[in-house]
């Protein structure tokens, strides 16, 4: 599936599984969108009938409340049956509101924030001690940058020049309680990542021929880690969605839900 | 301890390629030797417990044995919820090794006292939580430590602790607890972590009639071994150095008083707790003073 197909499948069904299970978190789903859809589609490494074969590419969904868009991904390029999806956010379901590891092609479940980029540090410090060549990536969202483990995590990646590491950021500039530049100003993000040793690209999120550009760069990059500021719209591509931090928690009713579906035709 | 621990990992880590040593800025001369043999398997992650911890869930992820080691609260409390989330929720091998358990570093004040990690850490799920009362211990759950997979605690003393057993343990299994002094009293004291050789003192003493055995596992415990003291003793006497709730002597409670509900045994011992007194210590002292002052004394 080309990288558009795929962003369209993402959203579309992130959208459907969210609005069934009246489940959060879909801004943040659709804004990482083009992200997931780039990675699986021209970037990352894997084989979905060999979910743990040893030379994939990891990849950590540190903002795993966004997983929908990360099962949506899975079941597209065929990791899991696409009839799976229908458990989502069910009772008893192993797919859980948070991205779950005991979902083929997830390697680590991951809920709380802070959390993804320190365990991705190991994924990628492991590979350097074995000189395996896979690549770690971990997408991380803005609002969760406050997390101070973050920065703890990349002085020690840049100590150690792992090169093989690349953090995504979806920067879609909200949280919980609203705007990040009112919550937590993180700018200058480029500034701040660059002196803690990165090397930091800022790319539109949503534009897959950028967002292309900047992990090819990361890989001829030979002695930093890299972090991609990926400029994102939060909801983006449904109209009533984009920017809106009502959907950060509110699922779309079947009468949204077709709206929803009809802008992103 | 800490001597005694890192020399066996050294040994461990000769005949295991998956060990690998993250330290926080800690372990001045003592981590040394095992840096110098392992300069690959040797990382100091700076003072930053949090990414440690999830650095070594990575690592462990990708088929790493992964020791952490620090002093006291830095290594348990300051990342308990990476130690949940990330390792024990994963099911990761992942040795967490903490220094200074109780007042060992009494005189650097409450920041230093560990006197609530046991009840933190064997709160969670799919924990192994160790407290080993000697070097001799201290070395035997290091070996096991090496061998089994999944999250470990393992709470060492300081330095210069009295060696209490005569012999090397081999075979030492998860959850056993060991026979220290064997006076055929009706009373067993029940010692976790370096209180042991005091516990031993005061019963060779003669002032105290009482059986004396190690508690080198919080969790599990070796539920056959509690219902062979329950049989055996009418009194038991637990004493470690750590708060009272939640420590050994609650752990100990918690089995009897299930396996007496259920009726696996008949009779409840009387079980008496000598442990810190849901109180935090405010004064400075070595750690011989600051047990007597907190009134963990037998």
């Amino acid at each position: 599936m080309k990288s558009l197909d795929l962003a369209k499948y993402i959203r579309k069904t992130s959208l459907r599984l969210v609005s069934r299970a009246n489940a959060s978190h879909i801004g943040g789903s659709l804004s990482v969108a083009d992200v997931l859809a780039v990675l699986y589609a021209d970037v990352m490494r894997y084989r979905p009938n060999e979910p743990l074969w040893d030379g994939r590419d990891r990849l950590m969904l540190s903002k795993g409340h966004t997983c929908v868009a990360l099962y949506s991904a899975l079941a597209a390029v065929g990791f899991i049956d696409e009839t799976l999806l229908d458990e989502y956010g069910t009772d008893g379901t192993q797919l859980l509101c948070h991205v779950s590891h005991l979902i083929p092609g997830v390697e680590m479940s991951a809920g709380s924030l802070g959390h993804g980029l320190p365990i991705a540090v190991g994924m990628a410090l492991a590979a350097k001690i074995k000189s395996a060549t896979y690549r770690t990536f971990v997408i991380l969202g803005d609002g969760e940058m406050d997390e101070g483990a973050n920065w703890e995590a990349l002085m020690f990646a840049a100590q150690q020049k792992l090169n093989n590491l690349c953090a995504i950021i979806d920067f879609n500039c909200q949280q919980a309680m609203g705007n990040t530049v009112d919550i937590i100003n993180l700018e200058p993000i480029v500034d701040k990542l660059e002196s803690f040793g990165a090397n930091v690209m800022r790319v539109d999120g949503h534009n897959h021929d950028t967002l292309y550009e900047a992990f090819d760069k990361f890989t001829r990059c030979d002695n930093r880690p890299t972090v991609i500021v990926a400029d994102t719209v939060k909801g983006k591509g449904v109209s009533f969605m984009e920017n809106r931090l009502k959907w950060h928690y509110s699922a779309p009713d079947t009468n949204l839900l077709q709206q929803a579906l009809a802008d992103l035709e | 301890m800490r001597t005694a621990f890192i020399n066996q990992l050294v040994t461990e880590a000769e005949l295991h390629e998956n060990i690998v040593l993250l330290v926080g800025d800690l372990g001045y001369s003592v981590v040394e030797i095992f840096a110098d043999r392992f300069p690959d398997r040797y990382y100091n992650v700076g003072i930053a417990e949090q990414s440690m911890a999830g650095i070594a869930a990575g690592l462990a992820h990708e088929g790493y044995n992964v020791y952490l080691y620090s002093i006291g609260n830095f290594p348990t409390l300051r990342c308990i919820e990476q130690l949940r989330y990330d390792v024990a929720y994963h099911n990761l091998s992942v040795k967490i090794v903490a220094v200074g358990a109780g007042y060992a570093y009494g005189s650097l004040g409450a920041s230093h006292h560990a006197t609530e990690d046991i009840a933190m850490l064997r709160a969670i799920p799919d924990t192994i939580v160790s407290t080993p009362g000697d070097p001799v211990e201290t070395r035997a759950i290091a070996h096991l430590s090496a061998n089994i997979p999944g999250m470990m605690y393992i709470r060492l003393g300081k330095a210069r602790e009295t060696i209490v057993h005569t012999n090397e343990i081999d075979g030492l299994r998860i959850g056993d607890l060991l026979p220290v002094e064997m006076k055929g009293s009706k009373t067993a004291i029940l010692a976790g972590g370096s209180i042991l050789a005091y516990a031993q003192e005061r019963v060779n003493s003669g002032e105290i009639n009482a059986d004396l055995y190690s508690v080198p596992f919080v969790k599990p415990l070796n539920v056959d071994c509690l219902i062979h003291l329950a049989e055996c003793y009418d009194n038991i006497t637990v004493i470690e150095e750590h708060q009272l709730s939640g420590g050994i002597g609650s752990a100990v409670v918690e089995v009897l008083s299930d396996l007496y509900a259920s009726g696996r045994i008949v009779n409840m011992p009387h079980v008496r707790r000598v442990a810190i007194r849901d109180v935090f210590c405010h004064v400075g002292g070595s750690q011989q003073y600051l047990r007597n002052y907190m009134g963990l004394k037998l």
